[in-house]
């Protein structure tokens, strides 16, 4: 039992509602009885990647009884324009991509929507479509910004002439695929109307903002569209905005003036919800014989849609990694006959580090240089383009704090040296980095009559422990025990909070947690309710210079027989400032670093260019590592102090798992088998030619 | 998903009606009907037909109820004693809820996974005659190096069947026609040009038992699975090998490929190749020569030639 002498921050606290979820007695979107006259939709989804929709007619034999409604560009109510495109559903004839929504089955059973759904007849004029990223594509364009509003290039110094001048160079190019967010949940609304007032049961990232998105395209101010988002499976970023579900599910309750669920197959996810681009990056890297970087150089060429711009910045972790006097990083675009990415778990650093971190392994080879070595050699006293100082930074005690740890100090440099029977063994080392922001929020302190405590904030907790953390919080800036505070999320008419991104969760609600909590604590004792909006403190904060940093190892063995890869060990060491929860954030780490797993290994959405379509669209096809994937898997951490960057003196640590495991498992490929993969995933098919 | 009517059969040999087909654990036949790849009017459970035990044959060897799950056959004390290589094959398929599901029959009969396939908005030969094959100049990565034809690339799923292929197991089957058998190894055909069909099973015939004859040199035998991850996948490429070796030769050996073609693969050829041969590396590896020199690999898949290669030479090194 934790005493109001101790400090819940900082305790191993499980998860409140881990109970509720094991029992199943959590609820989840599309599990809210909302009456008997819930209606089901399903969406017929375009299967051209470019055309003109001319008509959508209801086989009569079909449209029993059970089929309420069918909507489509031809009947819809017309909507508001929103910010994203996307949401503007059956608004307009175009057909933009393969998997479009085209229109939406509304029916008395899941059933019914789904085989009416399926025998719709799609009048179509098909147009030829273009769906390939390629480094020669005549329509790639330098994009204004970057995700969120990074520069879309940089550079200073001379790059050309360091390369010219410079002993070592390295000039590599490293292709990452499409890849898919795939939750557990899929992306699930049901919608009801009460009058004029929107309620949405939906899973998302972000409950204001869905309230806000969705109020546009309906003409409501964001107090009359009510989210309710009280539990979510998982979203790595393909919930953080609106998507088509919440529209459509809205939009056929409105038509139809039932309650309206859809839940979107597994299949759907692959298209009308985001994905992370395919990236081809070229990383070049020009060094002095000691091993001092002289220039780096980083262009990345990725795809977004017809329908929207969204430029990944793939390689502005690039900017701040390491220090060299003569520096140039890009991005070109190219807008194809695809579905639109968004963010996918550390969306920049996860792909751009796998370039970076493996060129630098390459680097580190070519200068017979340890890895590790070449990296504290190029460490920077203040981030390199910015200018500014690190709020904190211990890149450098990671990689050698991590490398006694995982026992590095022994390793042979050389590649494909150890072989046990049929497996050659080798490991690799990679480094990793994410930004750590906050963005405002505001959060409501009350006492109660009972004496115990509610905090109010419109947050979301996608599984990640931040309920937990934010009660851990509150306890501590309220000076009680957990027992006495209850936590209230995941409701949009709550104060209003960030979206869970940009792992930014825990810093931004809970500095607004802890506002209100020490003003309630510190106010007026007469006055039963405190709130407090960090806006002004979040904005007057310098932005750059602060950031997560740590470093991954890996031991992998590959079957000389085969070409199968399995990574005996993964091991992360971590300086992410205050670690507010160790048990919900050790798993954070180590479900990046599986992530990281399948990004280097597994996972793969792969396109046919013919038919303009990822054909690998459900999990059977689309792997991700399996329990017996993960062998040894550990994360540790720095006990780093930070008070520059918010009141917990925490750094996010929802992404950084994600970023350079894929690099470390790659470099430990290479140093088994002297084989360097650089077209992810290594399947076993890119190994076994060369063993 | 289309509307269907359900009875449970209460007979082997009533045969179905037109826009019938059986049920039996459903994890792969649900699956297709939820995706619209199947569209049966009704489905006749036979899960209650009582063909869910493994016998001893007179004569030595098992037969083994088309209704056995899985699961059951997998820990069977003489499937893992007298036939290893079925256990490790069966252990090596899905996952432990679908092993506990799935049937012995049903895992025989289970449809390919070609992407195209599955999925019912694509032109694909096999789900709908004539419309086409995607998959030769799309994605086929895992698709057939042997015995394909223009209009189909796809191969059989199953783990099971490479072993009873090697194990020269046999299908019984029971129709409104009477009862006949068919090797495991004749039972899937190739796609020719008429791909919708998988098997020779008539409309209406059900499998009601496989019997796998008594093979002593089958105590020795191992099943080798490569896959994508370590689990939970469908293999890239298999072998099922048993072999039988005196004083260094390979008097008698079994072997089967899976993952290579629209059917386990029986590897006649290499067999053929390594009876009375020195049981070294050199004969295993041309052995599997002789077999691969009919493989006709597309743009992504020659891999799998090399695969099966060093597979065929590394498992029967294990026997050896």
């Amino acid at each position: 039992m934790t005493t109001t002498t101790d400090r819940a921050v900082g305790q191993p606290i499980e998860r409140l509602e881990g109970q509720d979820k094991v029992r199943g007695t959590a609820r989840y979107a599309a599990e809210y009885p909302v009456g008997d006259e819930l209606a089901y939709a399903w969406v017929a989804q375009s299967t051209v990647a470019r055309g003109t929709l001319t008509g959508v007619t209801v086989d009569p034999l079909v449209e029993a009884d059970d089929v309420i409604a069918v909507l489509w560009h031809g009947n819809a109510p017309r909507l508001s324009e929103a910010d994203d495109p996307e949401l503007a559903v059956f608004q307009s004839d175009e057909i933009r991509y393969r998997g479009q929504a085209l229109a939406l089955v509304v029916a008395r059973t899941l059933e019914a929507a789904r085989r009416a759904a399926g025998l719709l007849v799609v009048e179509i004029d098909e147009e030829p479509h273009d769906c390939v990223l390629r480094t020669d594509h005549p329509d790639l364009y330098t994009p204004d910004k970057v995700n969120p509003a990074f520069p879309s290039e940089t550079a200073s110094g001379d790059v050309d002439a360091a390369f010219e001048s410079s002993p070592t160079t390295i000039d590599v190019t490293y292709r990452t695929p499409a890849l898919h967010n795939n939750p557990m949940e899929p992306h699930a609304t049901t919608a009801l109307w009460d009058g004029d007032d929107l309620v949405l049961y939906d899973s998302n990232q972000h409950p204001p903002g869905i309230a806000a998105a969705v109020g546009t395209v309906f003409d409501l101010p964001p107090e009359r569209v009510h989210v309710i988002t009280e539990h979510v499976g998982g979203g790595f970023g393909s919930k953080g905005s609106a998507r088509p579900n919440a529209v459509l599910a809205a939009m056929a309750a409105r038509v139809t003036g039932r309650p309206v669920r859809l839940a979107l197959p597994r299949q759907a996810l692959f298209s009308m919800v985001g994905h992370r681009t395919p990236t081809i990056q070229r990383v070049r890297l020009a060094a002095s014989s000691d091993g001092r970087l002289t220039a780096i150089d980083h262009e990345a060429v990725e795809h977004s849609s017809r329908l929207f711009e969204f430029a990944e910045q793939t390689v502005v972790a690039t900017r701040h990694m390491y220090a060299a006097p003569n520096r140039r990083t890009g991005h070109r675009l190219v807008r194809l006959d695809m579905p639109t990415p968004r963010w996918m778990r550390a969306p920049g650093e996860a792909p751009g580090m796998v370039a970076l971190e493996c060129a630098m392994d390459e680097l580190a080879v070519a200068l017979r240089l340890d890895p590790i070595e070449l990296r504290v050699r190029n460490e920077p006293s203040v981030e390199p383009e910015s200018g500014v100082p690190f709020s904190s930074r211990h890149y450098v005690e990671c990689l050698r704090r991590g490398a006694e740890r995982f026992g590095w100090a022994d390793r042979d440099p050389r590649p494909r040296q150890r072989r046990e029977g049929d497996w050659w063994i080798g490991t690799g080392v990679a480094g990793a980095t994410y930004p750590t922001m906050a963005q405002p929020s505001t959060a409501r302190a009350r006492r109660l009559s009972s004496g115990d405590y509610e905090v109010s904030i419109a947050a979301t907790d996608l599984g990640t422990g931040a309920r937990t953390i934010l009660t851990q919080i509150a306890a501590d800036a309220l000076g009680v025990p957990l027992s006495q505070v209850r936590v209230r999320i995941g409701d949009s008419t709550l104060p209003k909070a960030s979206v869970a991104g940009g792992s930014s969760g825990s810093a931004s609600w809970g500095w607004a947690v802890t506002g209100a909590c020490q003003a309630l604590r510190s106010g007026d004792p007469s006055s039963d309710e405190a709130v407090f909006d960090s806006t002004e403190l979040v904005q007057q904060q310098e932005k750059d210079g602060k950031h997560a940093f740590g470093a991954h190892f890996a031991e992998v063995r590959v079957d000389a027989v085969t070409g199968e890869v399995r990574v005996s060990r993964l091991f992360g060491m971590y300086a992410a400032g205050r670690i507010l929860n160790p048990r919900t954030a050790r798993s954070q780490f180590l479900g990046g670093m599986i992530m990281g797993m399948g990004m280097a290994l597994h996972e793969e959405s792969v396109l046919d260019p013919a038919m303009g379509v990822w054909v690998n669209h459900d999990l059977a096809e689309y792997h991700i590592p399996s329990h017996a994937d993960i062998e040894s898997i550990e994360a540790e951490w720095l006990d780093e102090q930070d008070d520059q960057i918010n009141p917990m003196g925490s750094k996010g640590v929802g992404e950084i798992g994600i970023v350079g495991s894929p690099a470390a498992i790659l470099n430990a490929i290479w140093h088994a088998t002297g084989v360097r993969v650089r077209d992810l995933p290594a399947r076993l098919d890119k190994i076994l030619p060369h063993l | 998903m289309k509307t269907f009517t359900y009875r449970t059969a209460t007979d082997v040999a009533q045969g179905l009606e037109p826009g019938a087909t059986f049920l039996a654990g459903g994890t792969n036949l649900v699956d297709l009907m939820k995706l619209g790849v199947a569209t049966p009017d009704v489905l006749v459970d036979v899960n209650r037909l009582g063909l869910g035990e493994v016998g001893d044959l007179p004569g030595g060897g098992l037969r083994i109820g088309a209704g056995v799950r899985n699961s059951d056959l997998a820990a069977d004390p003489r499937v893992r004693r007298d036939y290893p290589v079925l256990s490790e094959a069966l252990l090596a398929g899905a996952s432990g809820q679908l092993r506990n599901m799935a049937t012995t029959a049903g895992n025989l009969l289970q449809r390919t996974r070609c992407r195209y396939f599955m999925d019912a908005t694509m032109p694909c030969n096999k789900r709908r005659p004539g419309s086409g094959c995607p998959a030769r100049e799309g994605d086929h990565r895992n698709l057939a190096i042997l015995g394909a034809s223009p209009s189909c690339v796809a191969t059989h799923p199953s783990d099971m069947a490479v072993a009873l292929a090697a194990l020269d197991a046999v299908v019984r089957i029971s129709g409104p026609a009477g009862e006949r058998t068919v090797p495991v190894t004749e039972l899937h055909r190739l796609p020719g040009d008429t791909p919708d069909r998988d098997t020779v099973l008539e409309h209406g015939e059900l499998i009601t038992a496989v019997d796998v004859p008594s093979l002593g040199f089958a105590a020795r035998s191992a099943y080798r699975k490569v896959r994508d991850r370590a689990s939970y996948a469908f293999a890239v490429g298999s072998v099922a090998a048993a072999a039988q070796i005196t004083d260094g030769t390979v008097t008698d050996v079994r072997l089967a490929f899976g993952a290579v073609a629209h059917k386990p693969w029986r590897a006649f050829a290499a067999e053929e190749a390594l009876r009375g041969r020195p049981a070294t590396r050199e004969s295993f590896r041309a052995a599997a020569d002789a077999e691969l020199a009919a493989a006709e690999p597309l743009r992504d898949n020659a891999f799998k030639v090399p695969l099966i290669r060093n597979l065929v030479a590394s498992v029967l090194e294990g026997l050896a």
